[in-house]
């Protein structure tokens, strides 16, 4: 059998918890769904159309700590005894599957974007090497084995529904509020700004082949003349040479705009799950190596400094 | 405050992997090699917290013996001395292996605080930091944009997905991953350089026995998504090209 923990937060599930499943359904195996936190009864029922679902309720899990989920989440498994454990690769999974794992000292694969074979011989693929290559890799050790599932690596909308809902039963847990170390706050945004990139029609997006901060002002010209945002890949703001809100990817925005032009970004994944959903993308990068061109609808390989000028020019004819 | 720094030898980002003969892993004979970034910033708040806080700084890195030119690199950065857990085994090794390979040495050191990177660029499983703070039994928290110590109080700022973040607080002693970006890094000085080669680093036989909870049955060039359709020619010919297409093919200008 195979657990998915879905992820909620106030009662909205997460979308990447459908993923999760579709991912689980190919591997032909029995799903049932565990989901955590306090009053989580209409996301439970909601998510009984996928399969028979374990409601984890508890004062303790209202606010995420990774002390309180491990401490739920390993009586969950150890009454469900599956052989493996799905769970999106959120940063709140991020957060406390290692832990959780290390403690119930079973495998953790992390960061998964396909499943191959089926059962308890199965294979998962997940990208190393900053996506310069792809590894099949088998947990080893005794069960349940922990997956997983990279955002965006799996369609929510291809996770079957089953015939009848399924039942949604209440987890027998305890937590020892004693052992709870992490104090959380109330998450925030920082100063909003006017930037919403998911509306935008066209960006121009820019990453380390930029390399210093007054080629930024070359990047803004290819944006002009595409009628585009100006956008950057993480470490462009991280040098502080564009505002963090022009960021895309994971700790970013999301976007899935008519173009995207990636100007000198190698693709790491961090940065491809942010934009992979545009309709046409346009990889320029010097390396044609570099994992934004497996993405890229057109690739151009070359010295942006030489094409983004010639780029603009064939632009005002 | 006595902070340790977790570090980690990776390829350098230039580097192209090419496959050892049964595919199972990268031709290590080819490869050069640099500090994980995540890891550099993970140095440098140390050293801010120790200038602030005062105490030392150790690195911590678990590899065969060439993970010294990291640990020279981090001294010479500024950090006090170093440990270095060292077996030829340890190339590879997953999160879990390398965890458990510093678990002895780090618990035998009493550290306040332990800074990590968030991922390394090699394997990126995101797991190690996560790993060694539940073996040490110290609580952790990760992709910290932001650290803030008062006496045995940590406060530090986790950053959340889609530009959201949150304060948490824990008691120290705790461990930390370190988002990129959360500070400007510094670099060796020609001084710290020098001082570096006087600075201790601690040699450490790694555990026997530890079975790695990861098998790679296959490593390959990613599958592409899409059919990608590459422009050549001169600047201005792949200009010329691209935005044609991009007007008659793609319709988006």
């Amino acid at each position: 059998m195979i657990l998915v923990i879905a992820e909620q937060k106030d009662g909205k599930l997460n979308r990447a918890s459908l993923e999760t499943i579709a991912a689980a359904q190919q591997l032909q195996m029995p799903i049932k769904i565990a989901v955590a936190g306090q009053n989580v009864g209409s996301v439970a029922s909601d998510l009984a159309q996928y399969g028979d679902v374990i409601a984890v309720d508890h004062a303790s899990l209202a606010h995420y700590t990774p002390d309180a989920f491990v401490q739920a989440l390993q009586q969950v498994i150890e009454q469900a005894a599956p052989a493996l454990v799905l769970l999106p690769h959120t940063y709140q999974t991020r957060d406390f599957s290692p832990m959780l794992a290390t403690r119930m000292d079973k495998a953790l694969v992390t960061d998964v974007t396909a499943v191959k074979g089926s059962g308890a011989s199965a294979s998962f693929a997940r990208p190393m090497f900053q996506g310069k290559l792809t590894a099949d890799v088998q947990p080893q050790g005794a069960t349940p084995h922990f997956v997983t599932i990279q955002i965006g690596a799996f369609r929510a909308d291809t996770a079957a529904k089953a015939s009848a809902p399924g039942a949604v039963s209440n987890a027998g847990i305890t937590i020892d509020e004693s052992k709870l170390r992490q104090k959380p706050e109330a998450p925030f945004q920082e100063a909003k700004q006017a930037v919403d990139l998911s509306q935008a029609e066209r960006i121009v997006s820019v990453g380390r082949g930029i390399k210093s901060q007054e080629n930024i002002a070359v990047a803004e010209s290819l944006a002009k003349a595409f009628g585009a945002e100006l956008a950057a890949s993480r470490p462009i703001c991280d040098n502080g040479w564009l505002p963090m809100e022009r960021q895309i990817g994971s700790s970013g925005q999301t976007v899935a705009p008519k173009l995207y032009v990636a100007l000198g970004i190698s693709g790491a994944i961090q940065h491809l799950v942010g934009m992979k959903g545009s309709r046409t993308i346009v990889a320029i990068n010097k390396d044609v190596e570099a994992p934004i061109f497996e993405v890229a609808d057109y690739g151009v390989q070359g010295d942006l400094f030489e094409l983004a000028p010639a780029i603009i020019a064939e632009l005002s004819k | 405050m006595k902070i340790a720094v977790c570090i980690k030898q990776v390829p350098t980002r230039e580097w192209q992997p090419r496959l050892n003969d049964d595919k199972t892993w990268v031709r290590d004979q080819d490869v050069s090699y640099e500090m994980n970034e995540p890891d550099a910033y993970a140095l440098e708040e140390a050293l801010r917290l120790r200038e602030k806080h005062g105490g030392e700084v150790v690195v911590c890195s678990a590899g065969p013996a060439r993970v010294q030119q990291v640990i020279r690199e981090a001294l010479a950065r500024g950090a006090d001395r170093a440990l270095h857990v060292e077996d030829d085994s340890l190339a590879a090794a997953d999160a879990f292996t390398a965890a458990e390979a510093l678990n002895q040495a780090m618990a035998e050191q009493q550290f306040d605080l332990i800074l990590t990177g968030l991922q390394s660029d090699d394997q990126g499983h995101a797991q190690f930091g996560p790993v060694l703070a539940e073996k040490l039994g110290i609580p952790h928290s990760t992709i910290i944009m932001e650290v803030n110590v008062d006496g045995t109080t940590l406060r530090v700022k986790r950053e959340l997905e889609g530009g959201w973040f949150q304060y948490v607080t824990m008691p120290l002693p705790a461990l930390l991953t370190i988002q990129s970006g959360i500070n400007t890094l510094r670099y060796a000085t020609l001084k710290g350089i020098m001082a570096a080669k006087k600075k201790e680093i601690a040699k450490v036989a790694a555990p026997a026995g530890v079975a790695s909870r990861q098998k790679i049955v296959s490593l390959y060039a990613p599958q592409k998504s899409k059919q990608t359709v590459m422009i050549t020619g001169s600047p201005v010919e792949a200009a010329k090209e691209l935005v044609r297409r991009l007007r008659e093919e793609a319709r988006v200008l």
